[in-house]
């Protein structure tokens, strides 16, 4: 997979082009659909570039954490399918898979994407559980916005599957979640002192670091998260920030 | 009573609808895609690549490792992710059910690693996977003597029949699932299960059915490898 040095990466970014002839703050072309599973209460896919992920949201009863007894509750998980590249390995999840699923985790908790107080059946006893898996299926980089655009796309396709009290009957669906934001992800890398959106392979093996920024529709940041094992100047935060507020827009208005 | 019309209106020797593609996962060595019904199945094949830890090591031929999955959402009721003793259980019989098709004497200490992921399930989703596996193992250019095509038949009801559905796997009055793969070119069978009961004769009579419904299959692979080789290649006159 590691198919440029880093010098000619370098030497092509100084001219201000990238390898695949992107602008230094362009995303790839975005594409979601939705024909996943009929069984998954809601799924989509995302297609970043090359880049392709599956999210599904499952819906389950169980009890609420004693700390938020009348909340629901979200799991996020990241499966990064050995299919989806040669580097990746079978088995339990990794220090990676598990970053994933954190931050897409994080923007969807922290920007309160989910009234989860509307999620609570009994209080300390009942509450809907949003189980949220997205799967790489061919990782050309930049995992990160492509799970996170994935499972805001499936969340907000999801219906309701009606309960009884005792049982989740997954033939009857009904209304959809409530949600009041969409935190779309938006990822730039800083290799030697040019910084890059959306980075595809070649781009990211050789990143100095990485930040990830989850925007809000009201133009807030509600979650970041930096990577790599380099530094950032503030000012390259900035930076950051502002191109992901601008690509964020674009995303975002792919789930429209 | 017996089962005399099927839940989808399909004759009992009647296959669903499929759709296949080739080359779906750029990152791949060789991948495709298998939908029969509403089941559906991807596979990625990677390698011959090197094989490690190293005692694993054949210096004989390579060998090959199948690795089958259902995504959480791909039924009602979430899977956890991760292995389970079902998915290991199939991965073996996958990889046995593949073996026979396959020449890897070439690439002595290596491994073909084939990944399958059943994203939506409708019952036959281990026949699915090897469809899907066994395109993706000759789009990836591994040496094969033969494609592998897999159904499943069985008795619901008392009626012979292919290709059971989720609601016939599970029909109340019996039911008898019994998947196949063959290799069509000789008809010889390298995965067979069954699970529930069944006479001999209409064991007979079941497999006659599979072997009618993998050449149909046999089709559907051939054609959808033609489609990508014939667009990257050019036709031959």
């Amino acid at each position: 997979m590691n198919n440029i040095s880093r010098e000619y990466l370098i030497s092509i970014l100084k001219k201000g082009k990238r390898v695949d002839s992107r602008q230094l703050d362009e995303l790839r072309n975005v594409e979601i659909s939705y024909d996943v599973s009929e069984h998954a209460e809601g799924a989509a896919r995302v297609k970043l570039g090359n880049t392709e992920v599956v999210a599904g949201v499952k819906l389950e009863v169980g009890t609420p954490f004693p700390d938020s007894p009348d909340e629901g509750v979200i799991i996020v998980g990241v499966e990064t399918l050995p299919l989806s590249n040669p580097d990746f390995e079978s088995g339990p999840p990794n220090a990676e898979s598990i970053e994933l699923a954190r931050v897409v985790d994080r923007a969807i908790r922290e920007s309160h994407a989910i009234d989860l107080k509307k999620l609570c059946i009994e209080k300390k006893e009942k509450v809907w559980m949003i189980l949220i898996d997205i799967y790489s299926i061919n990782d050309q980089g930049n995992l990160q916005d492509a799970a996170a655009l994935a499972a805001l796309a499936a969340l907000k396709k999801a219906k309701m599957p009606s309960f009884d009290g005792e049982k989740v009957n997954y033939k009857e669906k009904k209304g959809s979640l409530p949600m009041n934001e969409l935190p779309v992800e938006c990822t730039n890398i800083k290799v030697h002192d040019k910084i890059l959106s959306d980075p595809i392979l070649d781009e990211q093996i050789w990143l100095d670091a990485r930040l990830t920024v989850a925007t809000t529709d009201k133009g807030e940041v509600c979650a970041m998260q930096k990577g790599g094992s380099g530094t950032l100047t503030i000012n390259d935060v900035k930076e950051m920030i502002k191109i992901s507020l601008k690509n964020g827009k674009i995303l975002r208005g792919k789930l429209k | 009573m017996s089962y005399t019309k099927r839940n989808d209106g399909r004759k009992f020797d009647q296959i669903r609808e499929i759709e296949a593609k080739v080359g779906i996962i750029k990152s791949a060595d060789g991948s495709a895609m298998f939908k029969i019904g509403k089941t559906i199945a991807i596979a990625a094949v990677h390698g011959p690549r090197d094989l490690y830890p190293k005692f694993m090591q054949n210096p004989r031929k390579g060998i090959l490792r199948c690795n089958y999955n259902m995504m959480s959402f791909s039924v009602d009721e979430r899977i956890r992710p991760g292995p389970s003793r079902r998915s290991k259980e199939i991965s073996l019989v996958t990889e046995n059910a593949l073996l026979p098709a396959l020449s890897l004497e070439q690439f002595p200490n290596a491994v073909v690693d084939v990944f399958i992921e059943i994203q939506q399930a409708d019952a036959g989703t281990r026949c699915a996977g090897i469809c899907a596996a066994s395109m993706a193992l000759a789009d990836a250019g591994i040496p094969m003597k033969d494609l592998v095509c897999a159904i499943s038949v069985g008795r619901v009801g008392g009626k012979i029949l292919v290709d059971l559905d989720k609601f016939e796997e599970d029909y109340e009055e019996g039911s008898t699932d019994m998947p196949v793969a063959m290799l069509p070119r000789k008809d010889e069978i390298s995965l067979l299960q069954i699970d529930g009961h069944i006479k001999p004769e209409e064991i007979e009579e079941a497999l006659e059915l599979a072997k009618k419904s993998c050449k149909k299959i046999l089709e559907i692979q051939r054609n959808a490898l033609k489609e990508k080789y014939e667009k990257e290649y050019g036709q031959d006159e």
